[in-house]
C-alpha cells in the first residue's frame, strides 16, 4: 500500500523539511490531501506526487509560521535553525546553506530516496536539471563538509 | 555512496512510524476518506484477511489465497483507499470466526458488501449462504437453487471466486458423486470444516 510503501521516508524526509515538531502535521495534511484527491489524478510517479504535495505543505506551514516573510516574500531558507538544531546529524546544516533548488534536489534525492526522473517530477523541472541540481548540491556539500 | 550521501540518507530520527501512522488513519477513517479497511486474522488453519467497506464485510481471504493479491485486487476493484485499520464489522467478524472455529458459532450475523460478486454469480453464493450449518449441498443443486439447473460448472466457478468464504460456506457444497470437490482455501481446510460441522 502507498501509505507503507511511501509514507516512513516521506515521514522522515519532512522531518528534515520542517523540523520533528511540525512533520507530523505536515505529514497528515499531505497524506489527506493525497486521499482526497487520489481518485481525480493520474500520475506516472506515486512517490512524486506525494512528495510534491509535502513540499506545498511544508511551504504553507512556512508561511503560517513566519511572521517575517522575506522581502520578496519568498520563504527560501529552509529548514530553519531552529530545525537543524533537532537534527541529528549536523549535515543538514551545510544543506540549509545550499541553494534552494540545490537543497530541494538533494534532500529528495537522498533522504527522500527518488529517482532523478521522480525528483524532476516532483519539482517541475526536468530531469537534466534534477540531476543537475544533485550533482551540483553534493559538489558543494562536499567543498564544505571535506569528503574523500 | 560516500560518506555524505550515507549521512543524507540515513533516515532523520522523528516521532516513532507506528504512532505517525496510526494518528494519520484515524484522522483518515473519521473524515471518511477510507472506503476499505483491514485486519489479519489468526486462525487455526493460518491467517485471514477480513476486509471492510462502509457497508460491511466485502471480502474474507482464505490462508491459502495470496494477501499482496487480495490486497492488490481489492485496491482495484473497490477502492484505493484501503488501510490496514479496525472496523466494528471486522472486529465481530473476527469474534464470530473464533467462535466458529471454536465450535460455538453455527450462523454469522454481519454485515456483508456484496460488491465483488454479481449476476448468476451472486445468486449462487445467496444459495450458498442459505445452506445450514453442518448441511451439505452438490453444485448441480445449487446451479438450480440460483436458477440454472445444469450450470454446475459455472455454480463450481462462482463458489471458486467467492469473495466471503467461511461466511458465505462454499464448503459445504460438494461434487455430486460425494467427493468433497475443490476448494480455494485447499481440500485439506475444506475436509476440517466438514469435520468441525459433524458431517465427516
Amino acid at each position: 500500500m502507498a501509505l507503507d510503501e511511501h509514507g516512513p521516508r516521506l515521514h522522515a524526509w519532512l522531518v528534515t523539511r520542517v523540523g520533528p515538531d511540525r512533520a507530523d502535521d505536515v505529514f497528515q495534511e499531505t497524506m489527506l490531501a493525497a486521499l482526497a484527491a487520489w481518485e481525480s489524478v493520474t500520475v506516472s510517479s506515486l512517490k512524486a506526487w506525494l512528495f510534491s504535495i509535502a513540499n506545498n505543505k511544508a511551504i504553507d506551514e512556512e508561511r503560517r509560521a513566519v511572521r517575517r516573510p522575506s522581502p520578496e516574500g519568498e520563504i527560501d531558507d529552509w529548514p530553519s535553525a531552529e530545525v537543524t538544531d533537532r537534527l541529528d546529524d549536523p549535515v543538514w546544516d551545510e544543506v540549509r546553506a545550499l541553494p534552494g533548488k540545490q537543497r530541494l534536489a538533494v534532500s529528495l534525492r537522498y533522504q527522500g530516496d527518488l529517482s532523478h526522473r521522480q525528483i524532476a517530477e516532483a519539482m517541475g523541472i526536468s530531469e537534466a536539471a534534477a540531476r543537475r541540481n544533485v550533482f551540483e548540491g553534493l559538489k558543494n556539500l562536499r567543498e564544505r563538509i571535506g569528503d574523500e | 555512496m560516500s560518506e555524505i550521501e550515507d549521512r543524507l540518507a540515513r533516515p532523520a530520527a522523528g516521532s516513532s512510524w507506528d504512532r505517525v501512522r496510526g494518528n494519520l488513519l484515524a484522522s483518515a477513517e473519521s473524515e471518511g476518506l477510507l472506503d476499505v479497511t483491514y485486519e489479519v486474522h489468526e486462525t487455526p488453519f493460518g491467517e485471514m484477511i477480513v476486509a471492510a467497506s462502509r457497508e460491511g464485510i466485502v471480502r474474507i481471504a482464505l490462508p491459502a489465497e495470496d494477501a499482496g493479491q487480495v490486497l492488490d485486487s481489492l485496491a482495484a476493484r473497490v477502492s484505493p483507499r484501503l488501510a490496514m485499520l479496525g472496523r466494528n464489522s471486522i472486529t465481530r467478524a473476527r469474534e464470530q470466526l473464533d467462535s466458529y472455529f471454536g465450535g460455538n458459532l453455527r450462523e454469522f450475523e454481519l454485515p456483508l458488501d456484496w460488491r465483488l460478486t454479481g449476476g448468476f454469480r451472486r445468486s449462487v453464493l445467496e444459495q450458498t449462504a442459505a445452506i445450514p450449518y453442518g448441511v451439505t449441498a452438490s453444485y448441480g443443486e445449487i446451479a438450480g437453487r440460483a436458477g440454472s439447473p445444469g450450470a454446475s460448472r459455472a455454480a463450481g466457478s462462482a463458489l471458486a471466486n467467492n469473495p466471503l468464504p467461511i461466511v458465505v460456506p462454499c464448503h459445504r457444497v460438494l461434487r455430486s458423486d460425494g467427493k468433497i470437490g475443490a476448494y480455494l482455501g485447499g481440500t485439506e481446510m475444506k475436509r476440517a470444516l466438514l469435520e468441525l460441522e459433524g458431517r465427516r
